[in-house]
């Protein structure tokens, strides 16, 4: 069996890009696999990743549970546990492709599920927390068994290898999508496991990320308090889940929870107006635990949007492109003009400045 | 020569060609991410079309290059003599740890630029950015002239916060008539009403002659120079200079 992230710790740079079309209309997951392949040289081998948002229309009411398997008694247990829980719609194995450097392939899985009722009701949870405390279940108290993406009408493909054979490995040309992010991973810290490969998930929130973060044991010791499990020792995790803390629970808007993780440096808020600096001020003092510091440019999926964002320092690089009504985001400017060599308007956003780009009909809440 | 790149053209294939070229001028078309083009590289002209990779013109050795695009980051990473010349943006830490020679940039330009830049002798690396740059803009400059001229507006400070951070030695100019935010205290500020002479009015006229710009405006304005201060404590602690 392969060691998992969290059994091993060596002491990233990386590749991340995402397009939306704020009209909503879908593309193939082709598009991600050319534009993250010009940053084939900022990632190793060790991991590589793709999420798609609006990928499962025929299915969009249902979470869609993509799990992987060490082995098939991990399986049975882990539909056991699912069937106790949800309704299940549909469930297969994820189709794939053979590719000559993806190697040693768990079972890969996916369920569209549903809470049952009478079991949600009893509860006394609502429909998402219910759903993602029996994620953290799989994901702690089942040996060999992972769910690595679990929103509705989205899905992460991740696997160990370079981010455009990864994409060919799961077919990601036959998905279409209002939205994709992607990944190439050079590990740093930890060894490079399926699971550990970005996007990292919950519900449908997803984060790529590039950089490396040095509060991540703070950040960790506070979000635990929540009910998250931090299983990985990987920072991404725990950025997703800070988000889905601040989002989901605390129900801040994506400009303010950008303003706790990237939050201004006090002389700097010292130098804006008393409008902003009172905000800046309440939500450095509410969250001083979800400050991330070190290193990153990440981007953040959710239903409706993405959002781009660099730490305070924007001690990584990223651009934004934009040309009608599709957006763009990436490490560098190359991996936008492959795929769009005519740009509208391309920049770098400052450091702790957030982007977000939304659906024009029903996206999310700035 | 002209070398059409594509996505699929590696760097080190790209670079290869570059080096052992006979021709003195070389042409790149549709350049797209490749990396460390021009590293070290001396006698040669390249134009380049397109999108460059990071580290452009790295170790650069007096040969010429010609951006018509925006280049990525690190451009001109201790670069030794020669001229960059971008018709588009530069990314963050432009001519980071340069040495000498020349990069002027059309439009803007990202976070550090010029961080760690020295000056020896006769060796004095320059910097001209046309539009805006980022924070941290001369980070512990130690010689060397890094201009910024704001061309096209000044709804937002020309560059960002915290410039010249750690300088102890070199100029920057910023042709603008307010001061930038949060500058450290060992930075003395000088208000010009324009420049009038000097070695920066020989670059600035270039730069002028260079993109087709009007020199009466671009040196008429209202400049700012930056210098460390002679009082301030870092101005021994590193280098006699």
């Amino acid at each position: 069996m392969l060691k998992r992230e969290g059994d091993i710790r060596i002491p990233a740079g990386c590749a991340i890009s995402g397009v939306i079309d704020r009209s909503g209309k879908r593309m193939s997951g082709k598009c991600m696999i050319d534009s993250i392949s010009t940053m084939h040289d900022r990632s190793n081998g060790l991991g590589g990743g793709f999420a798609g948002y609006g990928i499962y229309p025929d299915f969009k009411d249902f979470y869609a549970l993509h799990l992987f398997y060490d082995n098939t008694a991990a399986q049975h247990e882990t539909e056991e546990f699912l069937k106790r829980h949800f309704e299940i719609a549909y469930c297969s194995a994820i189709q794939t492709r053979k590719v000559a450097s993806i190697k040693d392939e768990p079972i890969i899985f996916r369920y569209f599920v549903s809470p049952l009722p009478r079991k949600l009701e009893s509860s006394q949870l609502d429909e998402e927390e219910y759903v993602a405390r029996c994620v953290f279940r799989v994901n702690v108290e089942i040996t060999g068994a992972y769910v690595f993406s679990s929103g509705k009408n989205m899905g992460i493909f991740k696997a160990v290898g370079f981010p455009e054979d990864v994409g060919r490995f799961y077919k990601l040309e036959e998905y279409e999508g209002y939205a994709w992010t992607c990944h190439g991973r050079y590990p740093t810290n930890t060894p490079g496991w399926w699971g550990g490969a970005h996007p990292f998930g919950l519900l449908d929130y997803s984060v790529v990320h590039n950089g490396e973060i040095s509060s991540y044991d703070a950040n960790r010791r506070y979000i635990e308090m929540f009910g998250y499990k931090c299983t990985l020792k990987t920072d991404t995790e725990v950025i997703t889940y800070i988000f889905d803390y601040l989002l989901r629970k605390r129900k801040l808007t994506l400009q303010e929870a950008a303003k706790v993780v990237a939050a201004s440096f006090w002389a700097t808020i010292e130098t804006k107006s008393e409008e902003e600096r009172e905000q800046e001020v309440l939500l450095r003092r509410m969250f001083p635990s979800l400050l991330i510091t070190g290193p990153f440019s990440i981007i953040l999926g959710f239903e409706g949007g993405l959002m781009a964002l660099n730490d305070r320092l924007k001690l990584r690089s990223m651009v934004c492109g934009e040309k009608g009504d599709k957006a763009y985001i990436a490490s560098e400017e190359c991996a936008i003009r492959v795929i769009e060599p005519e740009l509208d308007k391309i920049y770098s956003p400052a450091g702790g400045e957030a982007v977000v780009y939304t659906l024009k009909n029903g996206g999310r809440r700035e | 020569m002209t070398i059409t790149a594509g996505a699929e053209l590696h760097f080190q294939k790209l670079n290869e060609a570059v080096r052992e070229s006979r021709d003195t001028e070389i042409t790149v078309d549709n350049c797209l991410g490749q990396r460390y083009i021009g590293a070290g590289l001396s006698g040669k002209t390249v134009t380049i079309n397109g999108t460059p990779g990071n580290a452009l013109g790295a170790y650069l050795d007096g040969a010429e290059i010609v951006v018509h695009g925006n280049a990525q980051d690190a451009m001109g990473d201790t670069m030794n003599a020669g001229s960059i010349v971008v018709y588009g943006n530069g990314g963050d830490a432009v001519g980071y740890a340069m040495r000498g020679g020349r990069i002027f940039i059309r439009g803007n330009a990202g976070y550090r630029v010029g961080i760690h830049m020295k000056a020896y002798k006769e060796n004095k690396p320059v910097i001209v950015i046309g539009g805006r740059c980022g924070s941290f803009l001369g980070e512990y400059q130690a010689g060397g002239i890094i201009a910024v001229l704001g061309l096209g507006g000044e709804e937002r400070p020309i560059v960002g916060n915290f410039c010249g951070t750690g300088m102890h030695g070199g100029e920057i100019y910023l042709r603008t008539d307010k001061l930038p935010p949060l500058l450290p205290k060992q930075v003395r500020a000088e208000k010009l009403d324009g420049i009038d002479g000097g070695e920066i009015a020989d670059i600035l006229r270039d730069y002028c002659k260079q993109f087709g710009l009007d020199e009466k405006e671009v040196l008429g304005h209202a400049f700012y120079k930056l210098t460390p201060d002679s009082e301030n404590q870092y101005h021994r602690m590193y280098t006699n200079n």
